[in-house]
């Protein structure tokens, strides 16, 4: 029998070695996994390249998981939030690389990583300091530049409803990254508010169908991270 | 010495309702942070208008009350949102096919310069202690059909924002075309930037002086 639910975030993210590529989903705190970002902390590797929309906020989550010291490179396209104070200064000092790209050709290499299509070509960023250094070609008397997918070792996904299968279904715009980012993990892992039994889930609205999803785990009661930031929380706590 | 008072021109609601009367009925827009989220509260009777927000919703609502917010229901600006009867959720590469794909009719953006030409440079300073920030800003000057950039005329320090080249960087070039400030709506076409309209109170000559660049007048030009 297919069951890839698991018992705990831990156990979930166990598998995850120095140097992954992890992609992490989630704009802002909207589809942030932050109990597994948490179990990743714990877990202590370090090296990890993270492709995320944000940084995080505060000192929980991905803020707190780069301010353990266990990201070595950033690849995003918005390093700046309100409460975002962890990235600027080890941006700042040295301390982390950063590869700032835009979000739409963010979206686009990871929806190419895991549809096995290495480069593509865009109008995005054409005549910008972030088109420097890369090839560019003209289609119809326009210019594109050429742009690469993205795959990862890891994908740490937030969703609403899963079931033993893998298939999910996402809230509101909480949706963002997960299933682009599910697709382009070699293992993804998923944090699912509820877990439901297989066959619940309307085929027709099935958003993530359960072969792009490796495990799942419950996580019933999900913290906000913007009550944590509100607080001051500080994870490890 | 050019005049930095600023109590001539429009406000920043009658900027944005200066924006709302020229979005036609039907359309699809995607509203930028700031000034241009305030576009929605202007939409004339009679019209309706589909905003999309960038992280992934179409049919985007009022702001909520304070009791009904959801923090997994947001927009672009990470704020609270509600969605209208008949909105869809959608992933970040659906939402950017729906923006590089050329299915969105209007963009909203503000500006930090926009050059004669169309220019527009909103993303950064270029300073070297400043951490980029690029967001979507460039995939939708690249791919929306019109932008329409929202922006006060002048810097606080007095500034021109309107300039013959932009010496930030560019987040695209040419593809700005109408600026609504709070002195004037300006067009920019290939024979020149016009001005289409001038703000109460504010002539061709101070609108002049507090551009960087040349101004063309049509000669139906509202004054």
């Amino acid at each position: 029998m297919i069951n890839k639910i698991i018992g705990s975030a831990a156990e979930a993210v166990s598998e995850i070695h120095n140097g992954a590529t992890v992609m992490i989903g989630g704009f802002g705190e909207a589809g942030s996994p932050i109990e597994l970002i948490h179990a990743l902390i714990d877990h202590g590797v370090n090296n990890l390249t993270v492709v995320s929309n944000n940084t995080g906020s505060g000192h929980v989550g991905l803020a707190a998981l780069i301010e353990n010291k266990q990201v070595k490179k950033m690849i995003c396209s918005f390093p700046r939030t309100a409460n975002s104070t962890v990235f600027p200064e080890l941006y700042r000092n040295g301390e982390i690389e950063l590869e700032l790209v835009p979000q739409g050709t963010l979206a686009e290499r990871i929806r190419a990583g895991g549809a096995g299509i290495p480069a593509f070509y865009t109008a995005t960023s054409v005549n910008t300091p972030l088109a420097i250094g890369k090839e560019s070609r003209l289609f119809n008397e326009q210019e594109y530049v050429l742009e690469f997918g993205i795959k990862a070792d890891f994908s740490l996904v937030k969703c609403d409803k899963a079931d033993r299968y893998g298939n999910l279904i996402y809230h509101a715009t909480a949706r963002n990254f997960g299933p682009i980012m599910c697709t382009a993990a070699k293992t993804s892992i998923i944090q699912a508010k509820t877990i439901i039994e297989a066959g619940e889930i309307d085929p027709e609205i099935v958003v993530t169908p359960g072969i792009f999803v490796n495990k799942v785990v419950e996580i019933s009661n999900p913290t906000e991270e913007s009550k944590l930031v509100a607080e001051e929380k500080k994870y490890p706590w | 010495m050019v005049n930095t008072n600023n109590n001539i021109g429009w406000s920043r609601t009658e900027m944005a309702k200066k924006v709302a009367i020229d979005i036609p009925n039907g359309s699809y827009v995607n509203l930028g942070i700031g000034i241009p989220e305030m576009v929605a509260d202007f939409v004339p009777d009679g019209r309706e208008v589909i905003y999309q927000t960038e992280n992934g919703l179409l049919g985007m609502g009022k702001v909520p009350e304070k009791e009904n917010e959801d923090p997994e229901l947001i927009n672009a600006g990470k704020k609270c949102v509600t969605s209208i009867p008949g909105a869809s959720y959608f992933h970040h590469a659906d939402s950017f096919t729906m923006i590089r794909g050329g299915h969105i009719d209007i963009c909203v953006l503000g500006a930090m310069q926009v050059s004669k030409h169309g220019d527009l440079a909103n993303w950064s300073t270029g300073a070297k202690d400043a951490i980029p920030a690029v967001g979507g800003a460039m995939d939708l000057v690249a791919g929306v059909k019109r932008i329409f950039v929202i922006t006060q005329h002048n810097t606080k320090k007095g500034d021109p924002k309107i300039v013959e080249k932009c010496s930030f960087p560019l987040t695209g070039k040419g593809v700005v075309e109408r600026i609504y400030t709070n002195l004037a709506i300006l067009e920019v076409s290939e024979d020149g930037l016009f001005v289409k309209e001038l703000a109460p109170n504010v002539s061709f000559e101070y609108l002049e002086q507090r551009t960087g660049t040349t101004l063309k007048q049509y000669a139906e030009t509202q004054v």
